[in-house]
């Protein structure tokens, strides 16, 4: 689901905002969504059509679960009132209370390893060569709850190529920035920190993988991982790692925070697989935020096509 | 005490379901804005009445040592009360898994009973309750006789572990309070294994004081 440029779509396929929002379940906010205007109503036609084209992955309706049909974008107050980012506290209202104090500006990326560009980058000298593009992605996470989000960023892969990778490089490494004083929840071990993540080199120059700096037309909060957040859309949401301070390009498997603290659990590839459960809870159905009724999970997050090449004959239940 | 306290403890019993209730109503209804139950309300909701579940038991096994500490006789009379509170807010639990995360999927459901410990420990628990919640009244009490009724209301120390258990394997990573709530069950069961053991030493010391055999009674149970 990329939508590169809103006017790329004809103006005879903008669904009017108001048919959409009849479409929500009890559940649904509205405020937020309103706010977002132009854009939005353009983008959701785009997101239906292709939902519906894809087959959505060809889900029949059981008792259940309904089969998704279109991918309605969560509000603002819920993207960035309901976030796992332990840095700030372990429940999900911790970290909008806990980041106040967060100072995601100035900011600045160590870029480092087999690479011909490494250096420390500022974060607008980071950006200032790329076009900000819109994203709405659908937002999986690995507890069996999912949002649709409307981000903006920049590919990673443009990111990346400045950098100039060599080909020694097989995956790229990522960091959190480590700074208790401003985020309480790094003064306890739940997790090691700081939190690492990392991708393949593959599926970091995916043209999914994004950067992101924004949603819904603003700066990312604090809470959604101000001022840099990865996004891999077909895969469960901890491989977003969010507050990039290192992107380091190695030629090993890099470790990652989930995977060392539940190795049984977290697995480096953690691409959403409704046939492999987590070993604690089942992965074959998920709540979307906002709706009454389970969905059933899509292979790959419902981005198949485009991604699963790239795990042609790899036994994705010993990759979890 | 008041004879009016029976009646007020009960209606305070009630708040948090009728607060937990009245922020259902708030979300199906629909108006602007996310509720105090966030944007996963039914997540809310099972996480809620799980814990109220938690904290009426521990209020219920804390009923005897605190009264045998403190020679409050009369409080006594609220264990029962607080014992049907848990079992009242394990079925609010109860049901807002099954209708409502899960939306009556028996098979879906089964599932999960079966491939997941956690939901298993959890249907053990509620499971585990239903008798003692039949047989608390004071019907029961004389038709099983005071002895085989304090033998089945054992399972309530049961119950009190495999629900925590089930609430520690419900959880991510933060451990920390399903281990608090593990350690009170554990104070308050490990207050009773210290009265058993001493008793029993006192009856092996020939200790046939009037008296002892109903205090080793009424402390068991």
């Amino acid at each position: 689901m990329i939508i590169k440029r809103p006017s790329d779509l004809p103006p005879s396929e903008i669904t009017p905002e108001r048919e959409y929002l009849g479409r929500r379940t009890f559940l649904r906010r509205a405020a937020a969504v309103a706010t977002a205007a132009v854009a939005v109503p353009r983008v959701l036609a785009a997101c239906a059509r292709h939902q519906d084209a894809a087959g959505g992955g060809g889900e029949v309706e059981s008792a259940g679960e309904v089969a998704p049909q279109q991918d309605t974008p969560n509000s603002y107050e819920e993207i960035t009132s309901y976030n796992n980012y332990y840095e700030f506290g372990t429940d999900k209202e911790d970290p909008k209370a806990n980041s106040g104090r967060f100072r995601p500006r100035p900011w600045s990326v160590r870029v480092e390893g087999l690479c011909k560009k490494p250096g420390d980058y500022g974060l607008e000298d980071l950006l200032k060569p790329h076009a900000i593009e819109d994203r709405v992605y659908r937002l999986r996470c690995v507890e069996a709850w999912s949002m649709v989000i409307p981000w903006q960023g920049i590919p990673l892969a443009a990111m990346l190529a400045r950098f100039e990778p060599q080909p020694s490089a097989k995956f790229v490494a990522f960091t959190t920035v480590l700074r208790p004083s401003e985020m309480p929840g790094q003064r306890r071990a739940t997790l090691p920190w700081p939190y690492i993540e990392g991708l393949r080199m593959d599926e970091a120059m995916h043209p999914l993988t994004l950067m992101a700096t924004g949603l819904y037309g603003k700066r990312l909060p604090n809470q959604n991982g101000a001022p840099l957040r990865l996004i891999v859309p077909w895969k469960y949401g901890f491989k977003g790692i969010k507050s990039i301070v290192r992107i380091a390009f190695v030629d090993r498997q890099p470790a990652t925070t989930w995977n060392i603290a539940g190795p049984d659990e977290y697995g480096f590839y953690a691409n959403v697989n409704p046939d492999v459960d987590h070993p604690r809870w089942t992965q074959s159905s998920e709540r979307r935020i906002g709706e009454f009724r389970r969905r059933r999970t899509l292979m790959f997050n419902g981005y198949a096509d485009q991604v699963q090449s790239m795990y042609a004959g790899m036994d994705l239940r010993a990759n979890y | 005490m008041l004879r009016r306290l029976k009646p007020l403890l009960f209606l305070f019993c009630l708040v948090p379901a009728g607060l937990l209730l009245w922020n259902a109503y708030i979300v199906v209804r629909g108006t602007e804005g996310l509720t105090d139950l966030g944007a996963d309300p039914i997540r809310a909701l099972e996480i809620r009445t799980g814990l109220w579940t938690l904290r009426f038991l521990a209020i219920t096994l804390a009923v005897t040592p605190v009264r045998q500490i403190t020679g409050l006789g009369a409080l006594a009379k609220y264990r029962r009360m607080f014992g049907l509170f848990t079992f009242f807010y394990a079925c609010l639990h109860v049901s807002t898994w099954i209708g409502i995360d899960w939306f009556f999927d028996v098979k879906a459901m089964i599932e999960e009973v079966v491939k997941h410990k956690y939901i298993f420990a959890g249907m053990a628990t509620f499971l585990l309750l239903v008798p003692l919640a039949i047989t608390s009244t004071n019907g029961w009490v004389r038709r099983l006789g005071g002895t085989r009724w304090a033998k089945l209301h054992r399972l309530i120390y049961l119950a009190a572990i495999t629900g925590t258990v089930h609430y520690l394997w419900a959880v991510k990573k933060d451990t920390l309070f399903p281990l608090a709530y593990l350690a009170t069950f554990l104070g308050l069961l490990g207050y009773r294994a210290v009265q058993l053991l001493r008793h029993r030493r006192a009856r092996a010391r020939g200790d046939r004081r009037p008296g002892t055999e109903r205090t080793r009674r009424a402390v068991a149970h």
